[in-house]
């Protein structure tokens, strides 16, 4: 009995398909006759104190994110003028101190439902309450705050930027799949080292690495860049680098102040990674694998530098808007806001491997890279690390671990 | 002498293998492996420019043409002497290219330029582009010549192409990031694998309407892990046999009912899939595990795995 009643299940399914698959040949058929239907998307930036240059090669980068955020238009572009659909995005860079929510019910009110928010956690959460965020979905693009997935969730964020436990779990499953298991964690004096130093340390414990030094880095930031700069720091990082035995230095430096001095200086010959050396991240310039060569030439040639991950986050976010429209063949915003959560979802990201938001705390699922400063050296998940629903979530928050309410 | 008989009669009734040689392109390796399909041995590995993905043989199959990704053309190859002889222009990066059956052009996507060129192979230049949808990857051409298939992998469409006019005929949406495009034997149907959604759409080419989809379950494999990319049809129009990346398997897929018949195993991420002229043997190249597989379709099993270079791509079977 249970067994026809599953073929009727069955049947049932493959006849909704073929109604499915007619009503959509005829919504390609049409539109490509009338004018193109334009959805406008915000993109909600802020200005940014630049960081001093750490080297004589590092660039300073203005438009960080928001060119992420244009190429995803242009390659939305791609299928959308086959479609009758059009994109458009919106720019608006918040000036420091300015609240969000004024720009957030502008977009509203010029009729815009999705909005890419390159916002710190602070000013995302404010723009997601402003009155004119309520029916709209903010694409977080910007902060790896792990509180933004949990207590801090909201109904109407998605993330495209990993969290700090994607990124931390990453580099913990690669570290011990290279059995280099005994970690020195060398933790900044910022809250955001506090906060990545956490991820380290929930990471080590859930994947069975063992954290036998942990240390902060108590030296004022020096300036390497001084004349002989070097002469101070040769002999300052080994005193402070003066442990017990370890595998591999952990450094949590999100500031980037002393974690790039530190290869190639330790008391004992050994691999840094974490913010620095070998990274994990969601974005690098060194990747050009699963045919993301082609993803970087075309952002290196309309932005004339090289991707970034902040660049990265907000190209998903725009690319996710684009997909969803292509396969509804609609840009009706209710029914691309339903359709980005639902279990049909999955976007080409240059990983390897279709990408989807999970539905308990909106984070878009992704393989992270472990990048080396010239070339890339892994991508987590890593073989063998298993789970129940797909190996991606064995990265960050799991469904079982999730304290998000919406 | 009867031990002698038998042997005699054994070697005169056992058919002779087939003479068939297996061109595979290393993409890693910048080579193009030489295989004799009979002793299902490594012969030699032919020097080749940059990047070669893929393949095809000119149409008196004496040539190997093989496009070189990172050196923006095709190199041409002289099979008796294995080594390049020759250059053609291909435009910016190409991927992938098909011969026209009348011997003279090649269509080539160039993946890096949203574009197709058509290549002169006489005159060695380059005398027509089409603009076509972002990252084009896959091309087919119908057996009349009159149409080619182009995919493009970010619009996740198939584009078919005039092959004498170079216009637009159509744009058909398919499932995310389609990789390779096959036009069935008698015509009638054109195949689009996606990668991301693991999925082959087919097409009615007169109407130009969807007719069909499959979708792939591999036992054990969670969805993001089974991915269509390379395709090959029999010659009797009866099966096709669809390579599933990461899946390290090959599907072989009954084309009247659009139904699996079963996966071979195979080895990691088989990027495309040749049948041999006997149509007996097909060979998969696995980019992962840097060698290829030889697969008896008739006994239906995997016989043997030979390790070719790094980053085997493309497969051609030639004479």
């Amino acid at each position: 009995m249970a067994i026809s009643n599953i073929q009727l299940g069955l049947l049932d399914l493959s006849l909704m398909r073929l109604a499915l698959a007619v009503v959509g040949l005829l919504a390609i058929a049409v539109p490509t006759l009338a004018e193109p239907q334009t959805m406008v998307i915000g993109y909600l930036g802020e200005q940014r104190k630049l960081p001093l240059p750490l080297g004589p090669l590092d660039e300073a980068v203005t438009d960080d994110g928001l060119q992420g955020a244009r190429l995803g238009i242009a390659d939305d572009a791609g299928t959308s003028r086959f479609l009758g659909q059009q994109f458009r995005l919106k720019e608006r860079i918040l000036k420091p101190g300015e609240a969000p929510a004024e720009a957030v019910n502008a977009f509203a009110a010029a009729g815009i439902s999705f909005v890419v928010a390159d916002l710190d956690a602070a000013q995302l959460l404010q723009a997601s309450a402003a009155p004119g965020a309520q029916r709209m979905t903010l694409f977080n693009s910007r902060d790896p705050d792990d509180g933004l997935r949990q207590e801090n969730c909201r109904r109407n964020v998605l993330h495209t930027v990993p969290s700090r436990a994607m990124l931390a779990d990453a580099l913990a499953q690669y570290l011990v799949w290279k059995g280099w298991q005994h970690w020195f964690l060398l933790t900044g004096p910022h809250p955001d080292d506090l906060a990545m130093a956490a991820a380290f340390r929930r990471a080590a414990t859930r994947f069975g690495a063992q954290i036998t030094v942990d240390k902060p880095w108590t030296f004022r930031p020096a300036n390497g860049r001084a004349d002989t700069g070097h002469v101070t720091l040769q002999t300052e990082i080994p005193a402070a680098t003066q442990v017990g035995d370890y595998d591999v230095l952990v450094v949590a430096d999100e500031a980037d102040e002393f974690g790039a001095y530190l290869e190639g200086r330790t008391a004992l010959p050994r691999t840094v990674a974490g913010t620095q050396g070998l990274v994990a991240t969601g974005w690098s310039a060194v990747d050009e694998e699963w045919g993301a060569t082609q993803l970087q030439d075309r952002f290196h040639k309309q932005s004339g530098r090289w991707m970034l991950p902040s660049d990265y986050a907000a190209w998903l976010a725009v690319r996710s808007i684009g997909e969803a429209a292509t396969r509804l063949h609609s840009l009706d915003p209710a029914a691309i806001a339903k359709y980005l959560r639902s279990d049909d979802f999955l976007l080409a990201g240059f990983k390897g491997q279709g990408l989807s938001f999970r539905p308990w705390d909106g984070q878009m699922r992704q393989p992270i890279l472990i990048a080396g400063p010239r070339l890339l050296v892994s991508s987590s998940p890593q073989p063998g690390f298993l789970h129940q629903r797909t190996p991606l979530d064995t990265l960050g928050i799991d469904l079982e671990e999730s304290a998000c309410k919406f | 002498m009867q031990i002698l008989i038998t042997l005699l009669l054994v070697l005169v009734l056992v058919p002779p293998a087939a003479a068939e040689t297996i061109y595979v392109s290393n993409e890693q390796d910048n080579t193009v492996a030489v295989v004799d399909g009979a002793t299902m041995t490594l012969q030699a590995a032919i020097d080749v420019g940059r990047r070669p993905r893929g393949m095809a043989l000119s149409v008196d199959k004496k040539t190997l043409f093989v496009a070189e990704g990172d050196d923006n053309r095709i190199d041409v190859v002289d099979l008796a002497k294995r080594q390049v002889v020759g250059q053609l222009p291909s435009g910016a990066d190409p991927e992938f290219f098909v011969v026209h059956p009348d011997g003279k052009r090649l269509f080539v996507a160039n993946e890096n330029d949203n574009q197709v060129s058509v290549v002169d192979i006489a005159g060695a230049k380059i005398i027509g582009t089409v603009d076509v949808g972002v990252e084009p990857e896959g091309m087919a051409i119908s057996a009349d010549g009159r149409t080619v298939a182009c995919t493009s992998e970010t619009t996740s469409m198939v584009h078919l192409i005039d092959a004498a006019t170079l216009e637009l005929i159509d744009n058909l949406l398919v499932d995310t990031r389609p990789r390779a495009a096959a036009f069935s034997v008698d015509g009638k149907q054109l195949w689009v694998s996606s990668e991301i959604r693991g999925t082959v759409t087919v097409f009615d080419t007169a109407t130009r309407v969807q007719t069909g989809k499959i979708e792939f379950e591999v036992p054990g494999i969670r969805r993001e892990g089974v991915q269509a990319v390379g395709i090959e049809m029999s010659r009797d129009g009866a099966t096709a046999y669809v390579a599933l990346g990461p899946a390290n398997r090959i599907a072989e897929v009954d084309t009247k009912t659009f139904t699996v018949r079963r996966l071979y195993l195979v080895g990691q991420r088989p990027w495309h899939v040749a049948l041999s002229d006997d149509q007996k043997q097909l060979i998969s190249a696995n980019g992962n595990s840097g060698d290829i597989s030889f697969i008896d379709v008739e006994n239906q099993e995997v016989v043997k795995s030979l390790p070719v270079g790094r980053g085997p791509w493309g497969v051609v079977i030639g004479p």
